[in-house]
């Protein structure tokens, strides 16, 4: 497809990155929050993305692709569920059983760590330390944190997503 | 001690804490008025200085020593509010910015006003949207009260704080990490000098503080440098280099222990009188095996060491890197030191920003040779290579730009060194006819690969 007929950003986001640039005395400092904002309502920040951001940003896109990939949380290929739900795996939640939580979520959802499941409800991810220790074993859902959960919370958790 | 009153977490169990309303109520902002009327920047500096107030996100710096070192020529000068804490164990800020969010921008506003600093931004990670929301109401609010924005309560001083949301990786939370990312780069640590008060983010002066550092700063300006220095650990006037840990501090337990939370108390408690006083002891009646002293680049403190200070000088002198974050993981007797390192392994290798070579390899291979522990079939060997790695990754070997490999390197050299029977006996049962083996791997065919 040729990109300059196909626009994956719309003049919504547009507007929100440009309403951004402002607040920095440079352009490239808009990169992640503009990335933030097509993968809020993208759920994933494809490629096609990633040449328009840098065009507003006066960047190449190698520069923002460069950033994106840098910290392993933007998806490109497809879109995270509709919930992505990271299960914390660092060592509060490890000594209160975050680890069985999550190897529990991802046999239930028949996933692993990373994918979505086939109806695309639900992305399971593991987390490096929410820094919510004191409610271990935690989930942060979407913007919503699960304190303390159990295998049973868990169940009731993923039927909710789904 | 027994006298000691909370001040930073004093109004968060307040159902309006989070608000104007409910911070103004409690005196919240009469010290940035009165410091607009009656203080000028420099006495601020001063002040600060005074209470030899010592950052708390990890390193422990002194904080007015940080200001005073800022280029004044250079302008603009940019303030960064540090808020990616990410260190396994740690959840203070999260709370002081979920339920006192206004103490913490107070405190902004006033190392602002010491520092010349016109622009904040408030760098904070993904993973806590509550304490985004919340701040973000804070700021809005604090617009329309005129306590932020052009000439700020009729006087000269003007800032604009603005939110910067960061994207799940623990290596922002180093200052020049923080700087590249919040430019647009990826996160690469700079080489130091020249630091950041000279050269910080967009190449002018910055001052990169912790959220907890400047919600002390607003407390010293309320109740001044004497009574901030009337709690803690004198500095020991046999070393130099030590500053002291004076002041209150937000230790954080989790772990094995029956309340988990976040506690206030004058610097210098101990860790067992954390567990006993605050956290209700070791959970189920059980007893402890070890514990984290303040988040896991820190290392491991074990049972019998916890009569160590949680000071700034402290967990160092039980072979442990330092007090870091003062957030403790407690971890009871049925708990395998194998799995514990296992886990801070998979930590720093997932961490690990990839720019200097022996950290990103060191990581990797520690937790590749855990991995292989775990699984039973270690080596004996493989707890030297390990220590070899500890040994030799990190800014004190000088072999890495950042103090990421230190703190990576730390959990690997006192879990091996204090648990090492518990390691050997380990390999030793799960891998009874390998374990001696001492060929790293087998030798390479050179003429069948080519």
């Amino acid at each position: 497809m040729n990109t300059a007929d196909f626009k994956v950003l719309t003049g919504e986001m547009v507007e929100q990155i440009e309403a951004l640039l402002p607040r920095y005395p440079n352009k490239q400092a808009v990169t992640l929050p503009a990335v933030h904002i097509v993968n809020a309502a993208l759920r994933h920040v494809p490629l096609q993305a990633v040449v328009e951001i840098a065009e507003i940003l006066e960047l190449a896109p190698a520069e923002v692709q460069d950033t994106l990939t840098f910290y392993g949380f933007f998806k490109q290929d497809q879109p995270h569920g509709r919930t992505r739900a990271w299960i914390c795996r660092s060592i509060s939640c490890h000594l209160r059983g975050g680890d069985e939580l999550l190897d529990h979520l991802c046999q239930e959802s028949r996933i692993r760590p990373g994918e979505t499941t086939e109806d695309g409800s639900v992305t399971i991810e593991y987390a490096e330390c929410l820094g919510a220790c004191e409610h271990a074993p935690c989930i942060l859902a979407g913007d919503e944190l699960h304190k303390s959960v159990t295998k049973e919370d868990a169940d009731r958790l993923l039927a909710s997503w789904k | 001690m027994a006298e000691f009153e909370p001040v930073l977490l004093a109004n968060i169990d307040r159902d309006d804490s989070h608000t104007l309303r409910g911070y103004e109520s409690q005196g919240g902002y009469n010290g940035l008025k009165k410091t607009l009327k009656k203080c000028s920047p420099d006495d601020i500096v001063n002040l600060v200085k005074s209470s030899n107030l010592r950052g708390r996100g990890g390193a422990g710096f002194p904080t007015g020593l940080k200001w005073s070192f800022l280029n004044k020529k250079d302008h603009p000068i940019y303030f960064c509010l540090n808020a990616d804490e990410s260190e396994p164990g740690t959840f203070n800020n999260r709370i002081l910015m979920e339920e006192d969010p206004h103490q913490v921008l107070e405190g902004i506003i006033l190392s602002c006003y010491a520092t010349g600093a016109t622009t904040t931004y408030f760098y904070l990670r993904y993973e806590y949207p509550h304490a985004w929301n919340r701040v973000q109401q804070a700021v809005d609010e604090c617009y329309e009260a005129g306590y932020l924005g052009k000439n700020i309560l009729g006087s000269d001083f003007s800032l604009d704080i603005f939110l910067h949301r960061g994207a799940a990786a623990y290596i922002c939370g180093e200052e020049t990490g923080l700087i590249e990312s919040l430019e647009g780069k990826r996160a690469w640590p700079r080489i130091k000098p020249p630091f950041p008060a000279v050269e910080g983010v967009f190449r002018k002066p910055t001052v990169v503080n912790n959220v907890e550092t400047v919600a002390c700063v607003k407390q010293i300006v309320d109740r001044g440098a004497d009574w901030f220095k009337s709690m803690g650990v004198p500095a020991d006037p046999s070393n130099p280099r030590d500053a002291g840990s004076y002041g209150p501090k937000l230790y954080c337990v989790s772990g094995h222990i029956e309340k988990p939370g976040c506690y206030e108390a004058p610097l210098g408690l101990t860790v067992q009188e954390l567990i006993d006083e605050f956290g209700g002891g070791v959970w189920k009646g059980r007893k402890a095996k070890a514990a984290i002293p303040g988040g896991i680049s820190m290392g491991i403190l074990s049972a019998d060491e916890f009569d160590c200070p949680l000071d700034f000088s402290g967990p160092g002198k039980y072979d442990c890197l330092g007090l870091g974050t003062a957030a403790v993981v407690v971890m009871d007797e049925t708990v395998s030191m194998v799995d514990v390192l296992h886990n801070c392994c998979q930590f720093f290798a997932h961490e690990s920003c990839g720019q200097c070579t022996p950290c990103r390899e060191g990581t990797s291979w520690a937790l590749k040779m855990m991995q292989r522990i775990s699984a039973g079939k270690g080596r004996l060997m493989d707890l030297d290579l390990i220590l070899e790695i500890g040994d030799s990754i990190g800014i004190i070997p000088g072999t890495t730009i950042c103090g990421l490999a230190d703190g990576a390197a730390w959990p690997m050299k006192n879990a091996i060194r204090k648990f090492r029977d518990e390691f050997e006996n380990y390999i030793k049962e799960t891998n009874p006819d390998g374990c001696h083996e001492t060929v790293p791997v087998p030798a390479l065919n050179l003429q069948a690969s080519h």
